[in-house]
């Protein structure tokens, strides 16, 4: 139903689309069921409010966009989702981010677990330098517990980069510096490492703002294929972006969430003004 | 805030999904790492301030039982006489300050110019080869100038330079250029310190010339400005409180140094107009007398103008710091 | 150049003039070429001082390395690394013992200072927004401008002075205090490079704030870190005056951290002040070794920077 709403809105706005190349069944009609529920959420920057009381959910096997022009918060509202946020100086939060039920922000809670199960990407490729292309996948492995065996590693890694599109590319240079590959492989790298620990949840913010068509494709593609075995929370400011990939979308402006809904219905009939002066281009 | 309910239409009730729910205890725990790590890098951290504690301490205590007994009259007293307990800094404070004086006013001209060339007119193939010359003056150890200084610039000084000065440039009806030429003296010690101080000024005046805007000389050299008028009128004014701050932080370097000058000043505790006799500076007199003091009340003297060094350097590299900061614009400056 | 000239030789009327032109700026007109010739004069002769002053200044650094291959090489000899100093009188002799020395004490220095010093500068770039973060960076600078020969006072009175006698610690230690407020500042400063995206990425993989600042951070610095600390080892290693009062300098060979020891800086210093032939020799040769002791590390330092250049800040 929704595929065929994302493919209509793109040749309805006459811009050239896409064409995702996978297999439509399986995951995207699985049963799924709410992974994360935000009650409430306020996120500050000492005294400034970057994000307003934002309440929503985020469905497993599903893609969640989250568009909206620059600065209105959505990177903030993202890095909320793995207490991220909290790692600026002086910025804090308030409300609720239930992990499957598990308040994130309880006070026994350490952050560094949730990170463990909700990883992130980030809109420039952050390969660690010092570490081969190998080392660079294993390294969210060191801090799993219990920590895989070396051997178990190897397959490990093989299986993050096939899961991130990357294997054929760089199975044959997997000691080679992790810097010397181009940022489009750079990026699916990162993508490879948020996945080699195997998170419920994976945020993905403007993973392709610095990346050339092909390689955006390519991410976009992954990113289709990914909610097989994921939730995933991606952030773009490219609203085909978000009508090619998401089954959902929630529509940000000044730091409050507009309007949240199926992504089909959000670009064909949206509830608010101000989501449709967005969407058809008024603004932003 | 529109949540339209069909995002949650196909939901199936929680807990039927393919992969299994997070368990609470998983999320906690841990932490214990970071408590360490914090602690350990904020121990480290806090033994810079102890380590000035301790310094001002060590030295305080040290000088104290002379400070206690000669008072202020001891940064008066040229008396120096370990024989009678009689001890006075003025000659070593007046030594430590024109030597110094010496080795600004010679290396200064040459450092601000070398660094205005390499920022400004050197060829870009030359500029890291001088820069790099100039800096290796730095690397230099301390008594490896003292050596080259003793057999090689000293006997230059008696056989050549100081009777030049003297009798060629009849320089010697001044005070400052009279008297017998031995070697050792004031003036050797601040030409031997003005070699050692140059490459501070100069690297600190380099980086900071490099600071100044591009957009300072181009426009004045669009007004027609020749290369040098552009430098004096637009980027000299802009660099200036920065090379300040390189001087003074040289002048910080050339009031502490201590074996060059100890082995070229010749040590004598006299207060004289001419440079061309011995004389002391505070550095040189603490490593000369040390191993052969005569006492507890001559160490302690010793220690005494020790504390007088400490406090004479510390505001000197204060004030230093804070002007090349200020042109910097908090940019590192080297130093 | 006359005042008057100076005004017609400007480019341009001074700011708040009248356009007007006056009997002055006509006069100037017509001596316009004149005064450009004369600008270009002055040009010209300043180049020249500058390029000359750069002269000037390269040439201390030729003169001593001249001297020290010429007086040095002539006294060098497999003996004088293997050799200890023979009593004056008798020639032949080494300085095996002052090389020793100074490897001992340098080292202990190193193992004192270098973890304070990357520590101190860790804790500062990282928790840089806290006032002991600032407080210790103004208090390194400081230090860091202090005499050497301060650091060497503060070691003797409370580690020489309560025990009685004069020890290599002691020696390690007064350098160790002067490595601390180097290195804390260069460690600062490298990992003040390290961009802000990896520290990011190695939280949001579950890294705890520990893990991240030293398998990501530090190892990233460290290309950076390493060459910062040569230089300022290859500095405490020519430095005499702390060791004066601490390590005192030996005769005689000695590997004891707790009795008095040799060290290349401090015999190069007595020998160059005695009165005998051989031991100027010996301290020509001593100070040959030493400066290329000193030397190669700061060229290994500075070339390893160059080729990381820049390469660190993005
Ligand atoms: N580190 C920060 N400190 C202070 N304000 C910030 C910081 N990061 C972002 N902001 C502010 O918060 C608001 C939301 O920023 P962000 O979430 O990055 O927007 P978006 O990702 O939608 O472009 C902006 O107004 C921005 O200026
Ligand atoms: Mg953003």
């Amino acid at each position: 139903m929704a595929t065929a709403a994302v493919t209509e809105v793109s040749a309805a706005r006459g811009r050239s689309s896409t064409t995702l190349r996978v297999d439509r069944g399986g995951a995207f009609d699985a049963p799924t069921r709410e992974r994360i529920v935000v009650q409430r959420l306020s996120a500050y920057f000492g005294t400034k409010c970057a994000v307003k009381d934002v309440s929503m959910h985020v469905l497993d096997n599903r893609v969640t966009a989250i568009i909206g022009p620059s600065g209105c918060g959505k990177s903030t509202f993202l890095r909320c989702l793995n207490r991220m946020h909290e790692t600026v100086g002086g910025a804090t939060a308030t409300g609720s981010v239930l992990l499957d039920g598990h308040d994130i922000f309880g006070a026994k809670v350490n952050p560094a677990a949730i990170r463990k199960h909700v990883g992130m990407v980030f809109q420039k490729p952050t390969p660690f330098p010092t570490m081969s292309i190998r080392d660079n996948v294993a390294a969210g492995l060191a801090v799993m517990s219990p920590r895989p065996s070396r051997g178990d590693v190897d397959a490990i890694v093989e299986r993050a980069l096939r899961r991130a599109a990357l294997w054929d590319e760089v199975k044959d240079r997997l000691h080679m510096p992790a810097t010397g590959i181009s940022g489009g492989q750079q990026q699916r790298l990162c993508i490879a490492r948020a996945l080699a620990t195997d998170p419920e949840v994976l945020l993905l913010d403007e993973p392709t703002a610095s990346l050339d068509p092909i390689s955006t494709q390519a991410v976009e593609e992954l990113v289709y294929e990914l909610r097989r075995e994921v939730a995933v929370v991606i952030v773009t400011h490219n609203m085909q972006q978000a009508a090619r990939v998401s089954d959902s979308t929630a529509f940000f402006m000044l730091g409050e969430m507009v309007e949240f809904a199926a992504t089909a219905q959000l670009f064909t009939a949206p509830a608010d003004p101000r989501t449709e002066a967005y969407i058809t281009g008024r603004f932003g | 805030m529109t949540v339209n309910a069909e995002t949650r239409s196909d939901a199936g009730a929680p807990g039927d999904a393919a992969s299994p729910g997070i368990e609470g205890q998983h999320l906690q725990g841990g932490g214990l790492a970071d408590r360490v790590y914090d602690v350990v890098i904020k121990g480290f951290a806090l033994c810079v301030p102890l380590l000035l504690l301790l310094l001002v301490l060590a030295i305080t205590e040290a000088a104290w039982p002379a400070l206690r007994q000669f008072g202020f009259g001891f940064l008066t007293s040229s008396d120096w006489d370990p024989n009678n307990q009689k001890f006075g800094a003025a000659p070593a404070i007046y030594g430590t300050i024109v030597s110094s004086i010496i080795a600004l006013v010679i290396a200064t001209p040459l450092a601000v110019g070398v660094a205005i060339y390499i920022a400004e007119f050197a060829p870009l193939w030359l500029r890291r080869p001088v820069a790099f010359l100039i800096d290796l003056l730095a690397a230099i150890p301390s008594v490896v100038y003292g050596l080259w200084a003793i057999f090689v610039l000293v006997p230059l000084m008696r056989t050549a330079v100081m009777p030049f000065l003297r009798d060629t440039l009849h320089l010697g009806a001044t005070p400052l250029f009279s008297g017998p030429a031995y070697g050792p003296s004031m003036l050797s010690a601040g030409l031997i310190l003005a070699i050692m101080v140059l490459p501070y000024i100069s690297s600190v005046s380099r980086e900071v010339l490099l600071a100044v805007p591009r957009s300072q000389r181009e426009a004045a050299l669009a007004l027609g400005a020749t290369r040098w008028e552009a430098i004096q009128g637009a980027v000299l004014p802009f660099a200036k409180s920065g090379i300040i701050g390189g001087i003074i932080l040289g002048l910080g370097r050339a009031l502490g140094e201590t074996m060059a000058v100890t082995m070229v000043i010749g040590n004598r505790h006299e207060i004289s107009a001419s440079l061309f006799s011995p004389g002391y500076t505070i550095a040189s007199l603490i490593a000369n007398e040390f191993s052969e003091a005569s006492g507890d009340l001559h160490l302690s003297a010793l220690m005494a103008v020790g504390f007088i060094l400490f406090v004479i350097t510390l505001i000197v590299n204060g004030i230093a710091r804070w002007l090349v900061w200020q042109t910097g614009g908090g940019r590192r400056v080297r130093a | 150049m006359k005042m008057s000239e100076a005004i017609a030789g400007m480019p341009t009327p001074p700011a708040g003039a009248p356009m007007r032109p006056s009997v002055r700026q006509r006069e100037a007109a017509a001596r316009t070429s004149r005064t450009l010739v004369r600008r270009r004069i002055v040009n010209n002769i300043m180049v020249a001082l500058l390029t000359l002053s750069a002269v000037i200044a390269t040439l201390p650094l030729l003169f001593i390395l001249f001297h020290l291959a010429k007086s040095g090489l002539s006294s060098l000899s497999i003996d004088f690394f293997i050799k200890d100093p023979k009593s004056v009188g008798e020639s032949g002799g080494g300085m095996a013992n002052a090389i020793i020395g100074t490897l001992i004490v340098v080292s202990v220095g190193c193992a004192i200072g270098l973890p304070i010093g990357v520590g101190a500068g860790l804790f500062v770039s990282e928790q840089k927004h806290t006032r002991l973060a600032t407080v210790v960076r103004f208090l390194a600078d400081v230090l860091n401008g202090l005499p050497s020969i301060v650091m060497g006072i503060f070691a003797w009175q409370f580690l020489v002075r309560p025990v009685g006698h004069f020890s290599a610690i002691a020696g390690g230690i007064a350098l160790a205090a002067m490595l601390v407020p180097m290195v804390t500042r260069t460690t600062e400063e490298m990992v003040a490079l390290v961009p802000h995206a990896l520290r990011e990425a190695a939280l949001a993989l579950g890294y705890s704030r520990a893990r991240t600042g030293l398998v990501i951070v530090l190892r990233t610095a460290m290309g950076g870190i390493v060459t910062g600390a040569l230089v300022a080892v290859a500095r405490i290693a020519g430095e005499t005056a702390p060791l004066l009062f601490t390590a005192l300098g030996n005769q005689f060979r000695s590997f004891s951290l707790s009795k008095p020891i040799a060290a290349l800086p401090l015999q190069i210093f007595q020998y160059a002040v005695s009165p005998y032939e051989d031991w100027h020799a010996q301290a020509w040769a001593g100070a040959l070794v030493l400066i290329a002791m000193v030397l190669t590390i700061s060229i290994v330092a500075r070339v390893a920077t160059t080729s990381h250049g820049d390469g660190g800040s993005d």
